[in-house]
């Protein structure tokens, strides 16, 4: 971990209450803050700590824990170092604080994750829009406990292809009259 | 060849479209009539010579809807050449006669395809690529993803492969020219005859049906 990075960190660690701290590799750290604290924090990492460009929103479902965990990836091109900001929401109130205000191609993302995940961002313009599911009507598709071959199948008519067990079925192609027995 | 099963269900259909997804302002914009069946020549000598003619002009729409679109691009360059057999790619759908749907078709995609075959003119004939218009490929369990195209707009020809190489698309592209010539490709006409069928099967997918019915 770089001498910037960590003394950055030890910092965040006092003011904000980061926790699970954890180096993926030498540019490219994350860690996790509370919902409360996120746009403060990200807010001061690009005025003061120069992470100027937001990389990406995405948001990771974790069903079994009932949370949605928000990544957002902020970039350093100073010390080319990259932080990826986790944060926990809940995942049957799912919202969060929109950010377009820090990053005006944010709402972009916001827009998208509402549409695939169903996360509120109260303010954010377009936010409703169709995205890229145009008069989507079901629950949202990247959401785990949508099932996604099933609407396949009800909607799209997908049939699974038939297949046969080659030995048996090769058998009664050579031998139809007698059923397949060789004999 | 599709089998059109439960297009007797469907209720017989007024003359005029009802172009129930316009607002009332936008509905007299555009015309209600239905679309029209091609009639050959009644000589047969001419309506050959006319599909030795259309079979040796084909232009494409350049449309890629799909990753197999790119398959498309190396057919314009030297190496397959593809003008040698009359082929051209065209900007609109107004010019061109073969539609080559290039791979997977999501929903929204679908729309587009929709409008861009209906503005064709006649003769128009749909070429699929890939596995993804046939059976799905490898996103038949996608939630935007369509399963058979067939469903949705007549297909004249269908070339397999994930992806198919150029060599496949010049040897559909050929087989597509013989059809034309012994007068076999009726896709457009099938669009027609089964005009209700079709478009109760892209409603029924289609959730925000904003646009005319048939015309543009």
């Amino acid at each position: 971990m770089g001498n910037l990075t960590s003394a950055l960190l030890e910092r965040l660690e006092r003011d904000f209450d980061i926790t699970d701290i954890t180096e993926r590799h030498e540019r490219l750290t994350t860690f996790k803050v509370t919902r409360d604290h996120a746009e403060t924090l990200i807010r001061e990492l690009r005025d003061r700590e120069k992470y100027t460009h937001l990389n990406f929103i995405t948001c990771i479902d974790y069903i079994e824990d009932g949370v949605f965990s928000l990544v957002y990836m902020l970039q350093n091109y100073v010390t080319h170092t990259m932080l990826g900001v986790h944060v926990d929401i809940d995942r049957d109130k799912a919202e969060m604080t929109s950010i377009h205000t820090l990053w005006a191609q944010a709402w972009t993302y916001q827009r998208e994750l509402r549409e695939m995940y169903g996360i509120n961002f109260p303010g954010s313009p377009r936010l409703h829009e169709d995205f890229m599911l145009e008069g989507w009507d079901d629950m949202p598709p990247m959401r785990r406990d949508f099932d996604t071959a099933a609407y396949s199948t009800e909607h799209f008519g997908h049939v699974d292809r038939e297949s046969e067990e080659p030995r048996q079925y090769m058998k009664v192609q050579f031998y139809p009259n007698r059923g397949g027995d060789e004999e | 060849m599709l089998k059109i099963t439960g297009a007797d269900d469907i209720p017989e259909q007024e003359d005029v479209l009802a172009n129930d997804g316009l607002s009332e302002e936008d509905r007299k914009l555009f015309s209600n009539a239905r679309p029209k069946k091609y009639e050959p020549y009644p000589i047969k000598a001419i309506e050959d010579f006319a599909n030795w003619a259309r079979a040796n002009s084909l232009w494409i729409l350049g449309f890629g809807t799909g990753c197999c679109s790119i398959e498309l691009r190396p057919l314009m360059t030297s190496r397959f050449d593809i003008s040698r057999f009359g082929v051209a790619g065209r900007p609109t759908p107004r010019q061109s006669s073969v539609f080559v749907i290039g791979g997977y078709v999501s929903v929204k995609t679908l729309k587009r395809i929709i409008r861009s075959y209906e503005q064709m003119q006649g003769p128009k004939f749909v070429v699929a690529l890939g596995s993804c218009p046939a059976n799905g490929g490898m996103y038949f369990d996608s939630y935007n993803t369509i399963n058979r195209l067939d469903l949705y707009i007549p297909v004249d020809m269908y070339i397999n492969g994930c992806m198919p190489r150029p060599e496949a698309l010049l040897h559909g592209i050929m087989e597509l020219q013989n059809d034309i010539k012994a007068g076999s490709c009726d896709g457009a006409n099938r669009y027609v005859e089964n005009f209700d069928w079709y478009k109760a099967n892209q409603k029924k997918i289609i959730k925000n049906w904003n646009m005319p019915d048939y015309n543009w």
